[in-house]
């Protein structure tokens, strides 16, 4: 039997700065390599909270009550705190959300870029600019000597994300966080965004954990979603199996909620209080 | 057809001063009484420009705007001040636009009294109960400051500003890009319930076309300031004109499977 | 999520006693303003908690210690200084003009700076110009020299020693105004408020002002603590007040000059001083974060 390379189950965590609110309940789930696995739900749903605990990043006022987080058969949660800094971004790695804000607006892309190759593979720094040369040229950054040389203000949103999936994939890791990557971007820069991660991802093998809140996004670059609800996984499967059909209450509300552009009708469905009520019940909320 | 109540034409706004940048390159809009008209376009097309321009709320270098058949386009802010009760403004960020120090009591009374649309606090008070029934909030919200109620809560009170005035025409920035799928639903069903009501003209501006499909019986799409296409959002949607609204519409990921979505179409994106 | 549910704290309150509330909620405001008011209630009953009149001399009682070390003599607890001045009694009056001089004086200039600032922040243009070249070329001044060649022309006197620190100091206020009043500006709830229809000095003053006091306040408490330090750098060098009249920096300039045989006189003052600067910039501190209504939660 070959395990999954990344399992998580029965990770409960509370946030103490909410009087030990749970925040994730008993989450379960799976991750073989070279799948995209879709994390989706509205605020509140606990989706980033996984992706933080994934990277080890979960801030100080969420305490982990219970689960194991195990990345190729080891526990990420109680594992030494030297290791783990050897596998968090070499094995890995992360797709921020905001591109303004995630790199350094006072350093060069190059140098930022390369940090990682330098340090953790110990390239030397000619090494290590042929090496972002080539992963800049694999993001389809067309002019990449002058972006190795531009301070990030000098870059446009959806070239800045470009930047940053290829400082994702420069170690090549097994796994990549990605944390609402497209959400700060103009659609058509998005899709061209998703079409990026789609294609690193296949060529490189690496498995995605991809956090969003939109079901349109799921549905075109997830092999399998994971539903959540306040914390609670609500549904999971395939993809196609989710949206089409859709067992709970819960998921087709959601889908018929959201607008669509080729639907006049859609979008004013707001999802009734009784199924909130019934989401509530079966979580166990007061 | 019913008459245009705000029509801009050959709209220029330059920021910076003279030299600035100009954002809007002679934009022409009209908006008929009772109808939503959407403005989509992506960032840098000067969406929000146009908006505030409309308003008035940022200078124009170039063109006129006329409301209910009176040129406003560079009428002084005492002038305009009567108007402003009848044109009315909702926010994309209802935490900022709502004043953090102030009770969501004094946010809606207020402006009722500033526009003598209640004689006393009492009778503003009893309006005030009355739109917050309408948008489904309770009344202990009133002793509240903006930061305590969750960010639909807070939209809803956005809303209900902007509705007591009873205005003709309200303007809606993005005003449900911060939420989420569930709460949207209901923000959009209450405005278009309260602009059905209350019989509003008004300007839905969003990046987002399916929120646009909506909500709205025309739209105007947006790119570099200028007017790429505009229409009926029936024939838009269905049949676009402009291949830049063929790329918008075609971006947009749809909640089905659908292999080769992704796959690079023919030269026409690198276009956008 | 659930439509009409609001988060609990669902008591009524209006928003100065939630001020209030969250004030004495924080550590700082309790602590730094703890002592300021007791400060406050030791200059008003000076007379009757001075164990001596302050003034008194006594050549036999020169240079005593402070109460525990050999050779002194009862009710004298922190000493005597050169002259025979009872060193605690000579504290206690000396807070009335320390504290005389950090209200009126950060409150005036708080009231200079402040007008300006939102005038200048707010209307912009050439008043904004204006305002703004005039506070550069008052910060170009160096201020001690500045307050001194003040003094010397106004002449020596508590009024004296405020008008020099409001004429110095207005520009921090104005300063810190200004940029706070533009960034408000810029809000959405300004905008708002536009749209509405508010006249512009509503704006200013009913919607814009309130979101500066968080900063002003705790600007002003900062601002008591340099006027106390200013003072006593004026009454060092005996600018202030006559020197008949006991101040902490007249206290220090004397027990400078007598250090080897009376210590005393130079550290007690010393201690009262810094304990008071501290409790105002921790007051200041406290009181910003307090009044934030966002961070407060």
């Amino acid at each position: 039997m070959t395990a999954s390379l990344l399992s998580i189950s029965g990770l409960s965590a509370v946030s103490d700065r909410e009087g030990g609110m749970p925040i994730l309940r008993d989450v379960s789930l799976s991750l073989e390599r070279g799948e995209v696995r879709g994390l989706v739900g509205e605020s509140g749903a606990g989706k980033s909270t996984i992706a933080k605990a994934l990277l080890g990043i979960l801030p100080r006022t969420v305490r982990v009550t219970g689960g194991t987080v195990q990345f190729e058969g080891r526990d990420l949660l109680t594992m030494p705190a030297r290791e783990l800094r050897d596998i968090m971004g070499a094995q890995i790695s992360l797709i921020p959300q905001d591109p303004q804000t995630a790199l350094n607006p006072g350093r060069r892309i190059e140098a930022q870029l390369t940090d990682g190759l330098r340090l953790r593979r110990g390239l030397s720094s000619r090494e290590a600019h042929a090496r972002a040369l080539k992963l800049l040229e694999e993001v389809q950054i067309r002019d990449p000597q002058r972006v190795l040389h531009a301070f990030p203000h000098e870059l446009s949103g959806g070239m800045r994300q470009r930047v940053l999936i290829a400082a994702a994939f420069a170690l090549e890791p097994k796994l990549v966080v990605a944390d609402e990557p497209t959400t700060a971007l103009d659609v058509t820069v998005q899709k061209q965004i998703l079409r990026l991660i789609r294609d690193m991802q296949k060529v490189h093998g690496t498995a995605v954990i991809f956090v969003t809140h939109d079901l349109g996004v799921v549905a075109q670059i997830c092999d399998s979603v994971t539903l959540l609800y306040a914390g609670k996984v609500i549904e999971a499967g395939a993809t196609a199996d989710v949206l089409q059909n859709p067992k709970h209450a819960y998921t087709k509300a959601l889908m018929a909620a959201g607008p669509r552009y080729d639907r006049p009708d859609a979008g004013l469905e707001p999802v009734p209080q009784a199924v909130f009520e019934q989401l509530r019940a079966e979580i166990g909320i007061r | 057809m019913a008459e245009n109540l705000l029509t801009a034409t050959g709209l220029e706004v330059i920021y910076g001063g003279r030299r600035g940048v100009k954002v809007l390159h002679g934009v022409d809009i009209a908006i008929r009484r009772g109808e939503t008209v959407g403005i989509v376009g992506e960032s840098g097309s000067g969406k929000t420009t146009l908006g505030r321009a409309l308003l008035r709320l940022v200078d124009v270098s170039a063109g006129s705007i006329h409301f209910d058949g009176r040129e406003i386009t560079h009428l002084p802010e005492a002038e305009m001040r009567p108007l402003r009760r009848r044109i009315q403004m909702i926010f994309q960020d209802p935490m900022a636009s709502l004043n953090p120090r102030h009770t969501i009591r004094r946010i809606l009374v207020e402006p009722l009294l500033l526009h003598g649309l209640a004689k006393n606090a009492a009778e503003a008070e009893a309006r005030v109960a009355k739109i917050l029934e309408r948008v489904t909030l309770p009344a202990a919200c009133l002793d509240r400051n903006p930061h305590e109620l969750s960010g639909g809560q807070r939209q809803r009170i956005g809303i209900a500003r902007a509705a007591l005035l009873e205005p003709d025409f309200v303007l809606a920035d993005e005003i449900v890009s911060g939420l989420d799928v569930s709460t949207q639903a209901q923000v959009l069903k209450l405005l278009k319930g309260l602009s059905v009501d209350l019989g509003l003209a008004m300007a839905f501006i969003s990046h987002d076309l399916s929120v646009i499909r909506a909500v709205c019986d025309r739209v105007y799409v947006l790119r570099f300031g200028k007017v790429e296409e505009e229409g009926a959002c029936a024939e838009v949607f269905a049949n676009p004109k402009s291949d830049y609204t063929r790329i918008l519409l075609d971006a947009i990921p749809l909640p089905e499977i659908n292999p080769g979505w992704l796959d690079p179409k023919t030269g026409i994106e690198d276009a956008a | 999520m659930a439509d009409v549910a609001l988060t609990p704290p669902a008591v009524r309150r209006s928003g100065l006693s939630k001020n209030l509330r969250a004030m004495l909620r924080e550590p700082k405001v309790l602590v730094g303003g703890g002592f300021i008011l007791l400060l406050l209630l030791v200059a008003i009953f000076a007379p009757w908690l001075a164990p001596k009149d302050p003034l008194e001399q006594d050549l036999m009682l020169g240079n005593l210690p402070p109460a525990g070390y050999p050779g002194t003599e009862p009710g004298y607890w922190l000493g005597t200084d050169d002259l025979g001045r009872d060193v605690l009694s000579r504290v206690i009056y000396g807070t009335r003009i320390a504290l005389t001089v950090a209200f009126v004086a950060a409150g005036l200039a708080a009231l200079f700076g402040t007008v300006l600032g939102l005038i200048a922040g707010f209307y912009g243009g050439w008043a904004d110009k204006v305002i703004s070249r005039l506070v550069d070329i008052w910060m170009a001044f160096p201020p001690v020299l500045l307050s001194i060649l003040l003094v010397a022309v106004l002449g020596s006197g508590i009024h004296s020693v405020i008008a020099a620190i409001v004429i110095i100091d207005w520009t921090r206020f104005c300063r810190v105004v200004r940029a706070e009043t533009q960034a408000q500006a810029k809000m959405d709830y300004v905008v708002a408020a536009r749209t509405i229809g508010f006249p512009r000095l509503h704006i200013l003053i009913r919607e814009i002002l309130p979101n500066v006091a968080p900063v002003l306040i705790a600007l002003v408490s900062l601002e008591m603590g340099i006027a106390v330090i200013v003072e006593a750098i004026l009454s060092f060098v005996g600018l202030s007040v006559s020197s008949d009249t006991p101040t902490w920096g007249g206290m220090i300039a004397q027990g400078r000059q007598i250090i080897y045989q009376g210590w005393w006189v130079l550290v007690a003052p010393l201690v009262v001083l810094f304990a008071t600067v501290l409790a105002f910039n921790q007051l200041g501190d406290g009181l910003r974060r307090a009044l934030d209504p966002v961070m407060r939660r």
